[in-house]
C-alpha cells in the first residue's frame, strides 16, 4: 500500500481529522452502548456465581477492563506524545492531551472498585501492596501530566513538557503489569495471560471482553470529541488558517 | 428483584462499585458535552 491510498498525511492535519473524529466517535458511541448493555447482562445474568467468592466478584467486570484501559490509554498517550517529539505533528499532542483525562478517570475506577472488592475478600480497602501501589503512581503520573501541561502557558512548551512526562512515565506500566510476578502480593496473578488458558469459566471471561471492548469504545469516543474541542479551541491561536466563517 | 439487589449479602461492594463507576463516566460525558456546545466543536 502506498502512502496514497491511506492519505496520512492529509489526516495528519487537525483541520481534516475534525469531521473525521466525528464520524468516529458517534460509531464508537453507538458500539459503546450495545457492548455495555450485552457486557453487564452476560455479566450479571448468564455468568454463574463464584464458588469461592459468591456473588462480590462480579466487580470483575468493571475492575479488570477498568485496569486495563488505564496502562493501555497511558501507553498510547505516550506512543503520540513521542510521535509529536519527534515529528513535531500537533495532532499528535492534541490526541494525548484528549487521552489523559479518561485514562485518570478509569485508572481511579480500577482504584475503587479494587477496594470495594479487596473489603470483602481480603478483609481490607487498601494495602501498600506492589500492584495496588503502581496503580496509584500512574494516578498520579497521569494528574502530573494534566497539571504540567495547565502550567504553561505557551502551547509548545505545554505539549512537549507533557511529552517527556508521559514518556519517562511509562516505565511504570510494565512495573503495574509484572508486579503480581515479581513481588509477592496479595492481589491476585493475572486472570487472562498470553501463555496460559483463563483460569475462570468461559461465560465470566465473555463478560469481561464484552465490558472490555465497551470501555475501549467509551474511550475512543471520548477522546475524539475531545480532540474536535482541542481543534475548534486552538483554532484562534494557532496556524490553522481556514477557520470556519464566523457565524 | 430484592435477591438481585442483594447480591448474596454484597450489595454495598457490587453497587458500590458499579454506581460510582457509572457516576464518574457520566459526569465526564457531561462535562464534555458542554465543552463541545460552547466550543462547537
Amino acid at each position: 500500500m502506498t502512502t496514497d491510498s491511506i492519505k496520512w498525511f492529509w489526516y495528519a492535519s487537525p483541520q481534516t481529522f475534525f469531521p473525521l473524529a466525528g464520524t468516529i466517535a458517534r460509531v464508537c458511541a453507538v458500539l459503546a452502548a450495545i457492548l455495555t448493555v450485552a457486557g453487564l447482562y452476560v455479566g450479571f445474568f448468564v455468568a454463574p456465581t463464584d464458588a469461592q467468592q459468591g456473588e462480590v466478584y462480579r466487580v470483575i467486570f468493571i475492575h479488570v477492563p477498568a485496569a486495563w484501559m488505564s496502562m493501555f490509554i497511558y501507553v498510547v498517550m505516550a506512543v503520540w506524545a513521542a510521535v509529536g517529539l519527534a515529528f513535531n505533528t500537533r495532532l499528535s499532542f492534541l490526541i494525548a492531551r484528549a487521552l489523559a483525562p479518561t485514562g485518570a478517570l478509569f485508572t481511579f475506577i480500577a482504584l475503587w472498585t479494587g477496594s470495594l472488592w479487596g473489603r470483602p475478600t481480603w478483609g481490607t480497602y487498601w494495602v501498600w501492596d506492589a500492584r495496588l501501589t503502581s496503580e496509584l503512581i500512574l494516578l498520579f503520573l497521569y494528574f502530573g501530566f494534566i497539571a504540567l501541561q495547565a502550567a504553561i502557558d505557551e502551547r509548545r512548551r505545554a505539549d512537549r513538557a507533557g511529552a517527556v512526562l508521559a514518556i519517562v512515565g511509562v516505565v511504570n506500566v510494565p512495573i503495574i503489569y509484572y508486579s503480581v510476578k515479581w513481588w509477592n502480593t496479595l492481589h491476585q496473578g493475572a486472570s487472562v495471560s498470553f501463555s496460559k488458558a483463563p483460569s475462570m469459566a468461559a461465560t465470566m471471561l465473555t463478560g469481561m471482553l464484552l465490558m472490555a471492548l465497551a470501555f475501549w469504545m467509551y474511550s475512543i469516543a471520548v477522546a475524539m470529541i475531545r480532540v474536535r474541542c482541542e481543534i475548534a479551541e486552538n483554532q484562534g491561536q494557532t496556524t490553522f488558517s481556514e477557520a470556519q466563517p464566523p457565524a | 428483584m430484592s435477591e438481585f439487589l442483594a447480591m448474596g449479602g454484597y450489595g454495598f461492594y457490587v453497587w458500590g462499585a458499579y454506581g460510582v463507576t457509572f457516576i464518574l463516566l457520566t459526569i465526564e460525558v457531561a462535562l464534555l458535552m458542554k465543552r463541545k456546545r460552547e466550543t462547537k466543536a
